[in-house]
């Protein structure tokens, strides 16, 4: 009697659970994957777009690119729109996970600029499988509290009047990215690994802690606890317009990381319908003007969008500078081999500062 | 307890299948087959998805022997495993002592549930608390610098200590439980013997008291020694630039590169280093118990 009974009890809970991700399924839901707080789950973008098209948002989030791989990887068929950094682009498609995007049924497609559409990291065989969403830097940050007048060099981070006060990501690509920049070497071929690894070496015991999200930046200069630190250019507008923070950019003489966000739609995604309406939303110069000044975001790749700006708009005015563009190097993908090495160079270095 | 255990045998393992089998299915199910599955991911050089090539190695495992980073880290792992068991005692044992043997009724009651408030709030809203109060400009130190006279800055957040205070709060209360019921066990008419018989009560304390509530204390230690070892969480929100350890490399390897298979030897190289330690501890606690 007692066998029959919870064999049943448990048919009854698998069927009850396939039943209810089979309903949750058929409702026409786009799944969104991207970086929390980053666009796509304003709560006001979400509302415009569900009313204009009927679709219904569901936001996922995740911390790092690797995560938002696995995360693609390990559920395949959840997600319908997912934002990949360009340099990741080739990775994700290498790895069968996303699919080519009929660029035709997005009406906002032809305004992006052509230098960011045509890149070769969203483009293979001819065929789309990114849509250049917006970019930014990598660059530095400071709380305005600590400084009389911003300062110009990346060397400001070794300063010793900042020990301890000072913050970077906790993310390995980046942090050797940023010491090629600081020894004066190209961020995409970088040939001398060990004047990196002395530069980030000396850097350590400036550091009071790593970042790993806007959130942690924000309440670390909220609570005065830095000077500087490394920072993405639309986080850095965020903090600045939308939680009235004293932080401002600096784009230091020595150069920046730039990087490219695109919309991509997985492999097996089940409303590419959805998707397509959702990502020609995000690129729509509407939604920019009002995300750039609701919330603060990073550059649009829509050309249009930046366009209707007003003229001295931060994203305009700075970035969109000629001075600016010839400072900047944008990342190219990496391989694992590389990605390797400097995580277990990143590994070395947080292990021997104890 | 062991009564129950000697009638329970004495029957036949054949009416008690029905009460086990619902936790053995679970277990099977829930922790046995995932394990499996990880054992096997960490002799794999890839993860078998989205049609990858993949074969057999121990380059994983061969990985924690080659670079001293890894033994390194366990090592800084373990020490702190030991120091929080150890702060886990000081501050568990004597409150368990008390709730056992010093309160009665209504006080025990209220005490018992100070003790066990922690397990009622999320993990991570205790540790957010911990940051709230440990950094500088936070609670502890705009509250000292309220009262004393002269000026002190406090700034443990993001250090060893603050990784040591998160830990110690998270799991002082299985010290305390599992202390308690040793402790509440014993027979108060073995201590009154012991003091009648001339034992001052530091003699009493370490030849019947502590003696007596061993397994308490062991298992209490076991329950708290293990997971701190393995732990990431704390360390990296209260250890900042210091909050490396064997744990947190571990997460990096599933969340941040997705190298599962590495993940999965360390945490079996983890496992296989914990169970050799209890093995070696278990002969030595037995005497002394």
């Amino acid at each position: 009697m007692r066998m029959p009974r919870l064999t049943a009890l448990l048919t009854a809970t698998a069927v009850f659970v396939s039943a209810f991700t089979l309903a949750a399924q058929a409702a026409e839901e786009v799944h969104v994957l991207n970086w929390k707080g980053y666009g796509a789950d304003e709560p006001w973008a979400v509302a415009n777009f569900e009313k204009a098209t009927g679709f219904k948002v569901v936001n996922d989030f995740f911390n790092s690119e690797q995560e938002m791989l696995t995360k693609i990887r390990t559920n395949p068929g959840l997600y319908d729109v997912v934002m990949i950094n360009a340099a990741f682009n080739d990775q994700a498609m290498a790895g069968k996970l996303i699919q080519p995007i009929d660029v035709s049924k997005l009406s906002n497609y032809a305004d992006i600029a052509k230098d960011k559409a045509s890149s070769p990291m969203l483009n293979h065989d001819g065929k789309v499988y990114g849509v250049p969403w917006v970019w930014g830097l990598t660059a530095l940050a400071i709380n305005e509290k600590s400084f009389d007048k911003p300062p110009t060099s990346i060397a400001e981070m070794w300063n010793p009047a900042h020990k301890g006060r000072v913050i970077i990501r906790d993310d390995a690509v980046e942090a050797v990215q940023f010491g090629a920049i600081a020894s004066g070497q190209n961020i995409n071929d970088i040939k001398d690994m060990d004047a990196v690894k002395a530069k980030l070496t000396s850097l350590m015991p400036q550091i009071k802690t790593f970042w790993s999200s806007e959130n942690d930046w924000n309440q670390m200069v909220a609570s005065n606890q830095i000077d500087i630190g490394t920072y993405w250019s639309g986080s850095a507008d965020r903090a600045k317009t939308h939680f009235k923070l004293p932080v401002s950019l600096v784009i230091p003489q020595e150069g920046a990381v730039a990087w490219l966000d695109a919309f991509s739609i997985p492999v097996g995604s089940k409303n590419v319908a959805g998707a397509e309406a959702f990502i020609n939303y995000m690129i729509d110069p509407k939604f920019y003007v009002e995300w750039v000044t609701k919330v603060g975001a990073p550059v649009s790749a829509n050309t249009k969008a930046v366009e209707a700006l007003p003229e001295d708009a931060f994203n305009r005015k700075v970035m969109g500078s000629p001075d600016v563009a010839k400072r900047i190097q944008f990342q190219a993908p990496i391989t694992d081999e590389q990605r390797e090495k400097y995580l277990a160079l990143w590994q070395e270095l947080k292990v021997n500062v104890k | 307890m062991a009564d129950q255990l000697a009638i329970g045998s004495r029957r036949g393992l054949k009416p008690a299948l029905p009460l086990l089998l619902p936790a053995y299915l679970w277990l099977t199910v829930a922790i046995f087959l995932p394990l499996s599955a990880m054992f096997f991911f960490s002799f794999m050089t890839d993860l078998p998805l989205a049609g990858k090539e993949w074969s057999f190695t121990l380059g994983n495992y061969a990985a924690f022997f080659s670079q001293s980073l890894y033994s390194r880290l366990l090592l800084s792992s373990l020490r702190l495993g030991l120091e929080v068991t150890l702060w886990c005692v000081v501050i568990g044992y004597p409150a368990a002592y008390v709730l056992a043997k010093v309160l009665k009724g209504r006080s025990r009651e209220a005490i018992f549930l100070l003790v066990i408030l922690p397990f009622w709030s999320n993990g991570l809203v205790r540790i957010f608390s911990w940051a709230m109060v440990l950094r500088e400009g936070g609670i502890l130190d705009t509250a000292l610098n309220a009262v004393l006279p002269f000026k002190i800055n406090i700034d443990l957040m993001y250090s060893y200590p603050a990784v040591i205070i998160g830990l110690v709060h998270s799991y002082v209360p299985y010290m305390v439980l599992t202390c308690y019921l040793t402790l509440q066990a014993i027979d108060d008419s073995l201590i009154e013997a012991g003091r009648s018989l001339g034992a001052s009560r530091r003699q009493v304390l370490w030849r019947v008291i502590i003696p007596l509530s061993m397994p308490g204390l062991v298992a209490g230690a076991a329950l708290i020694f293990v997971p701190v070892v393995g732990s990431f969480m704390e360390p990296r929100i209260l250890g900042g630039r210091t909050g490396t350890f064997y744990g947190t490399v571990i997460e990096d390897q599933f969340v941040a590169v997705f190298n599962w298979p590495l993940g999965a030897a360390l945490s079996f190289i983890l496992l296989a280093v914990v169970l050799i330690i209890l093995a070696l501890a278990a002969p030595v606690l037995r005497r002394t118990g």
